[in-house]
This record gives structure tokens, C-alpha cells and sequence, in this order.
């Protein structure tokens, strides 16, 4: 892989971050806040890949297998958290969550 | 016996340690075998060790307890000193204190405190014991401080009433003032001879320095500061009055008998070390005729029943210091144990009264008790003419000593000789004029006489002791220098005898033959402004007042926020505005919690990159 290329990779890696923080930041629904990050997990994900191909190293696919991992225990617990929210409130706005003060 | 020596001091503190520990609950019959049991206890083991000690003409006997504490060189011993001097105290203490206890047991029965009382008069008498069979004078101090405690305790007894409070607390600041000199000479002292053991430091003094020495000199002072404060004397006797708070059989036993006279036990304690300061002693015999005018005139425009007689021992303690001063050792100690007959005698005497007329104080609302009170006024008449020392009472016996010593001490002269003799005339006047009001003329109130044994016969005791106490030959031959053998002229001896009885002539007939009236001579040009000059106390509590009080709460007022609290503070308030900001940043918002991580983490980086 040559230079030009991972800088395109990394910049679109750089870009669906982005967009995955201000999903995270502007959304209150707590369910596009999930995917956001999921495009936030993957935006690192896609890092570690082209940076792996670029230095011709296996650690990039096993990284990209952790942030996977990862992904997928976040989700089951994001979900479960979901449910109890939606359980307490009626609603999946994460604002309800304020009243505790921290 | 004279092993038992401790079992003095020990008695009344067993006592107060079992009423502490019981804290109230024990039946008030219990409470007064214990609280005055042990008092007896501690007379009868007195009575004991008196009986050894003189029959084998012992002239001191030592007991070593334990060691203190041990500093360097510096080791006070827990030891008990025993020979005439504190052997006659005793005597007062525990005698005298008996009686009291006595007494007391049916004054305060009705009170609900009533073992309270009893744990601290018991906790006073055993300091009072250790002050006086004290060996060293740290041992000295610590009964000294235990008995200004007590006394504390017991004028702010009834402490419901602020008035009293405030009368405890005078009490024990202006005392203080006092104990702060004492303790320095203590510090000088041990600087100075190296050991706080009375007899060695005594000998030591002898040796070390020769007659006027300017060390000496400060050192007597600095124990007369102690001894002024302690036995409310000029300059410091202003709180002797304000004492009368507290309940009578306590003025009866710390503020006439015991406790005051501690300044007077110190002085002829260290009576070596004053002989070697004939300029401080000079002093001594100054302060105790000033006290004893000053006090005289103050008594006589008093209106409280207890506030006339405590002038009147203000005035007597005053005969005291004047004694110590003119070399006169043993006629101090004489004039004390007189003075705490007659004076316990007037004291519980007017308890009586005032419990007669349901806690009336004012004499002006008294008047011809007479025929109401009979056994209270033969009493009071006893202590009255022992107060005037009319022969043959006691007083008149260690007041003629006293008196005579004075004209003929080169530390007295007769200059300080008429304050003397004029103070007696004051008291003749003063006694006389109480007498007449109480117990003459027309009857004003109602009273209804408290009966029954523990009324009566501690003070036909203490009456009997008042009369034919100045035959009591005290053990002081071995303790205290020989007073001065030779006699003044007939005619002074004369004027001394005869002054009083004519301050009583005309102080009847002011007051009991309204022959004169004494409102027209109050009420005159120049005695408007004189009587409310002597009853204010010469206006020395007003002095203090505007001297020191006001400007301290002035002062306190200004600096209500603490100038020095400013830094601690300060610390304090920044930590408090850190706290608050970073709880603010705790708001429970998730989306503030994201932007406030990605902010930071993109901080982080640019540090890393940048760095």
C-alpha cells in the first residue's frame, strides 16, 4: 500500500469518527447514540486495517478483531441498558437520565 | 497514729469520688453520710495525729507517698509535711469544715442538687488538706488551684441564674490574676535555689541570699500577688463580694474559714523568705491596713445581709496580712482560727436568717427578729461581739495580739497602728449597726425558723468555740518565729480596747436608739457623695470596669472575625469554590459528559503532538 493511500483511508477514518461524535453529541435518542458510536468503533476499526496493510503487519486485523469484540459487548450492554430506560420512562431520551445529577 | 497522716487528705476524696461516680442517684440520707462522713472522718483522724504528734513534742513529721513526676533534678514528691503551722490548719479544715458540712446537710436538704453540693465541698476540703500539709510548693500549687476550682463550682452552684455564673467567673479570672504571679515565683524560685521543697528552699533562701535582697524582694511579691489574689485582698478583692452567690454554708466555709485564708497560710509558709525582704513585708503589713479601711467603710453602707459580712472578712483577712506583715507569724494563724469561728458562726447564722425569711437578703426588710429568731439572735450577738472583739471573746484575744505587735514592729509603727485600730472601730460600727437593724426594732416579716438538730448544734458549737477560742493554745512554737515580747504603752492598749466599744456605743445609737439618724448624715452635702463612693467599694470595680473589661470586650467586638482566622479561612473558602465548580460539571447530562471527554482527549493529543 502505498503512501497516498493510507493517508485516503485515514482520512476517511478521521471523517466517519467525526460524524460518529456528533451523532453522539447532538442526538438524544439513545438508540442513534448507539449507532453512532458503532460508526465511531468502525472509523477505528478501518484505521487499524489500513495502517496494518500499510506497515505489512498482522497486529492492524487482530486490533480490528478486538475493536469488533468490543463492539459487540457494548452493544449487548447498551441494548440491556436500553430496555431499562425505555422500562422506567416510556421514552428512549437520555436527558431522563439527568435528574440524578451524576 | 502519724502514719495514718494521709488518711486526712484521703477521706474527703473518697468521698468525693464515690458521690461523683454515684452522679445523682443515691438517697440524699446516704448522700449526707458520706458527703459529711467523711469530713468527720478526716477531724477525727486530725484529732488522732494531734494527739502523737504534740505528746511526743515532735516539730515536724514527713511522709513520702510517691514521686510525681521526675524532670532532671527537678522531682516533686507526693509528700505530706506535718508540724504546728499546718497542723493548726487542720484543725480549721477539718473542725471547722465539720460543723459546716453539718450544717449544710440540713441548708441544702430541700435543694435538688443536693449531692452535687456535697461533691464538691468534698472535693474543696480535700484540696484545702492538701494545700496545707502540701511538702513542696508544687504539691502547694495543686491544692491551691483544686480549691479556686471548687470554689468556682460552688459559687456558680446555683449557675441557672446568669448573675451567678457571672459572679463564678469573676471569681476565678480575678483569682487568676493572682495564681499567674504565684506561679512565676514558683518558676523564679526553683531558678534561683534549684528545689520547690518548702523547708529546703527556705534554708536554701537563708544561705543564698542576705537581708534586702532584690530577689527576695521579687520573689515575696510575686508570692503576695498569689496570696492577694486568693484571700481578696487589695488590689484583687473584688470578687469576694460577688462570691456571695453561692449558696451560705459555702460562704461560710470557702469565702470566710478556709479557702481564703490560703494566702495567709503561704505567707507564713515561706515566712523565711519574707524576713528576708523587711521592705516586702513593709508591704504586706500596707496592703492589710489599706484592705482592712477600705473594706471596713464599704461594709458599713452594704444592704445585703451577706455582702456586710463579707466585707467584714475582707476586712479581717486584712488583720491577718497586717500581722504576717509586722513579723507577727503565730497572731495571724491565731486571728485566723478565731476569725473562722466567729465568721463560719455569723455566716451560717445569717443562713439561718435568710432560710427564715424564705431567701431574703436585704437587712433593710428584716428588723426585729428578736423575739422571732431568739436562738439565731444569741448567735448572732456571739459572732457579732467576736467580729468587734470585745473581751473576752476570742477575736478580742488575737486582735489585741495583733494590734500590739503592730505598734511595735518596725515593719508597722504607729502610723499603720491607727489605720488598725481605726479599722476596729469601723468594725465595731459596721457589726453594731447589722446587729440593730436584723434583730432590733420593728419587726417587718414573717419568719418561720428552720428546727431541728443539724440546725442548732453546729453553730452552739462553733458559738462556743467563738467565745473561749482565744484560749485555745495553738502548736506553732516549732513552725513560726516568736512575735515580739515586749508590750506597747498602757495607753495604746487602752485606745485599742476602748475604740471599738465606743464604735458600738455610737453605732447603737444611730441605729438602735434612732438617737441620731443615720439617713440624715447619709442623705447630707458630703455624705451623699461618700456613701455611694464606700458602696460601690471604693469605686474599684468600676476602675477594673473601665480599665480592662470594657476595652477587652471592645477590643474582642472589633476583632469579632479574627484577624488571625483570615488565612486558615481563606484555604478554606478556595477549597469550597473548587468543590462547587467541580460539582457543577456532575450534572447527569450524558451528551456534556462526551463533549467534555472528546475535548479533553483532543487536549491530550495536541499536548503529545505538540510536546
Amino acid at each position: 500500500m502505498d503512501s497516498a493511500l493510507i493517508d485516503h483511508a485515514l482520512i476517511l477514518a478521521g471523517l466517519l469518527f467525526c460524524i460518529g461524535l456528533l451523532g453522539v453529541l447532538v442526538r438524544r435518542n439513545i438508540i442513534f447514540m448507539l449507532i453512532s458510536m458503532e460508526v465511531m468503533l468502525n472509523a477505528t476499526g478501518l484505521a487499524f486495517i489500513a495502517a496494518g496493510s500499510f506497515w505489512n503487519q498482522a497486529d492492524g486485523q487482530i486490533m480490528f478483531i478486538a475493536v469488533v469484540t468490543l463492539g459487540a459487548a457494548e452493544v449487548a450492554v447498551g441494548l440491556g441498558l436500553t430496555l431499562l430506560l425505555f422500562k422506567r420512562y416510556q421514552s428512549v431520551d437520555v436527558d431522563n437520565l439527568k435528574q440524578l445529577r451524576g | 497514729m502519724l502514719q495514718w497522716l494521709w488518711l486526712i487528705p484521703f477521706f474527703p476524696f473518697l468521698g468525693f469520688v464515690l458521690l461523683v461516680s454515684a452522679s445523682g442517684k443515691m438517697p440524699k440520707s446516704l448522700v449526707t453520710i458520706i458527703g459529711a462522713g467523711s469530713i468527720g472522718l478526716a477531724a477525727l483522724v486530725t484529732g488522732l495525729v494531734a494527739v502523737e504528734f504534740l505528746s511526743n513534742e515532735l516539730t515536724f513529721y514527713q511522709q513520702n507517698l510517691w514521686i510525681w513526676m521526675e524532670v532532671g533534678n527537678f522531682q516533686p514528691g507526693f509528700s505530706l509535711y506535718l508540724d504546728g503551722l499546718s497542723l493548726s490548719m487542720l484543725f480549721v479544715i477539718t473542725g471547722v469544715g465539720f460543723l459546716i458540712h453539718i450544717y449544710a446537710s440540713g441548708y441544702m436538704h430541700s435543694d435538688d442538687d443536693f449531692p452535687r453540693f456535697f461533691t464538691y465541698t468534698n472535693l474543696f476540703v480535700a484540696a484545702m488538706i492538701m494545700l496545707v500539709l502540701a511538702d513542696n510548693l508544687v504539691l502547694l500549687f495543686l491544692g491551691w488551684e483544686g480549691v479556686g476550682l471548687c470554689s468556682f463550682l460552688l459559687i456558680g452552684f446555683w449557675y441557672k441564674d446568669p448573675e451567678n455564673g457571672l459572679a463564678a467567673r469573676k471569681a476565678f479570672v480575678v483569682t487568676r490574676v493572682g495564681d499567674t504571679a504565684f506561679a512565676i515565683g514558683l518558676f523564679l524560685l526553683f531558678k534561683e535555689v534549684g528545689t520547690l521543697d518548702i523547708q529546703e528552699a527556705m534554708v536554701k533562701a537563708k544561705t543564698l541570699w542576705s537581708e534586702d535582697n532584690t530577689m527576695a524582694s521579687v520573689i515575696c511579691a510575686l508570692l503576695l500577688g498569689g496570696a492577694v489574689g486568693k484571700s481578696a485582698q487589695l488590689p484583687l478583692q473584688t470578687w469576694l463580694p460577688d462570691a456571695m452567690a453561692g449558696p451560705t454554708p459555702v460562704s461560710a466555709l470557702i469565702h470566710a474559714a478556709t479557702m481564703v485564708t490560703a494566702g495567709v497560710y503561704l505567707i507564713a509558709r515561706s515566712h523565711s523568705l519574707f524576713e528576708l525582704s523587711p521592705e516586702m513585708m513593709h508591704v504586706v503589713a500596707i496592703v492589710g491596713v489599706l484592705t482592712l479601711l477600705m473594706s471596713g467603710f464599704t461594709a458599713l453602707t452594704q444592704t445585703d445581709l451577706k455582702r456586710v459580712l463579707a466585707y467584714s472578712t475582707i476586712s479581717q483577712i486584712g488583720y491577718m496580712f497586717l500581722a504576717l506583715g509586722v513579723g507577727a507569724w503565730s497572731s495571724a494563724i491565731f486571728h485566723l482560727m478565731t476569725h473562722a469561728f466567729f465568721k463560719a458562726l455569723l455566716f451560717l447564722t445569717a443562713g439561718t436568717i435568710i432560710l427564715s425569711l424564705h431567701h431574703e437578703q436585704n437587712i433593710f426588710k428584716m428588723g426585729g427578729l428578736m423575739k422571732k429568731l431568739p436562738l439565731p439572735c444569741v448567735l448572732f450577738l456571739v459572732g457579732c461581739l467576736g467580729l468587734i472583739a470585745v473581751p473576752p471573746t476570742s477575736g478580742f484575744w488575737s486582735k489585741e495580739e495583733i494590734l500590739n505587735a503592730t505598734w511595735m514592729s518596725h515593719t508597722g509603727g504607729p502610723l499603720i497602728w491607727v489605720g488598725a485600730v481605726l479599722g476596729a472601730f469601723m468594725t465595731a460600727l459596721y457589726t453594731t449597726r447589722m446587729f440593730c437593724i436584723v434583730f432590733l426594732g420593728e419587726a417587718k416579716t414573717e419568719a418561720h425558723e428552720p428546727k431541728g438538730f443539724k440546725f442548732s448544734a453546729p453553730l452552739i458549737v462553733l458559738a462556743i468555740l467563738a467565745l473561749v477560742g482565744g484560749f485555745i493554745h495553738l502548736p506553732l512554737e516549732g513552725a513560726l518565729p516568736h512575735g515580739h515580747a515586749a508590750h506597747p504603752p498602757m495607753i495604746v492598749v487602752a485606745i485599742a480596747i476602748g475604740l471599738p466599744i465606743l464604735g458600738i456605743i455610737i453605732s447603737y445609737l444611730f441605729y438602735g436608739k434612732q438617737f441620731f439618724s443615720a439617713e440624715a448624715v447619709a442623705n447630707s452635702a458630703i455624705g451623699k457623695p461618700l456613701r455611694k463612693f464606700f458602696d460601690s467599694g471604693w469605686g474599684i470595680d468600676w476602675l477594673y470596669d473601665t480599665v480592662l473589661v470594657k476595652p477587652y470586650i471592645a477590643i474582642a467586638k472589633l476583632n469579632k472575625n479574627d484577624l488571625v482566622n483570615i488565612l486558615p479561612n481563606t484555604a478554606s473558602a478556595s477549597a469550597q469554590i473548587l468543590n462547587r465548580m467541580l460539582s457543577m460539571t456532575q450534572n447527569g447530562q450524558l451528551r456534556f459528559y462526551v463533549a467534555s471527554m472528546a475535548v479533553a482527549a483532543l487536549l491530550v493529543i495536541a499536548l503529545v503532538v505538540h510536546l
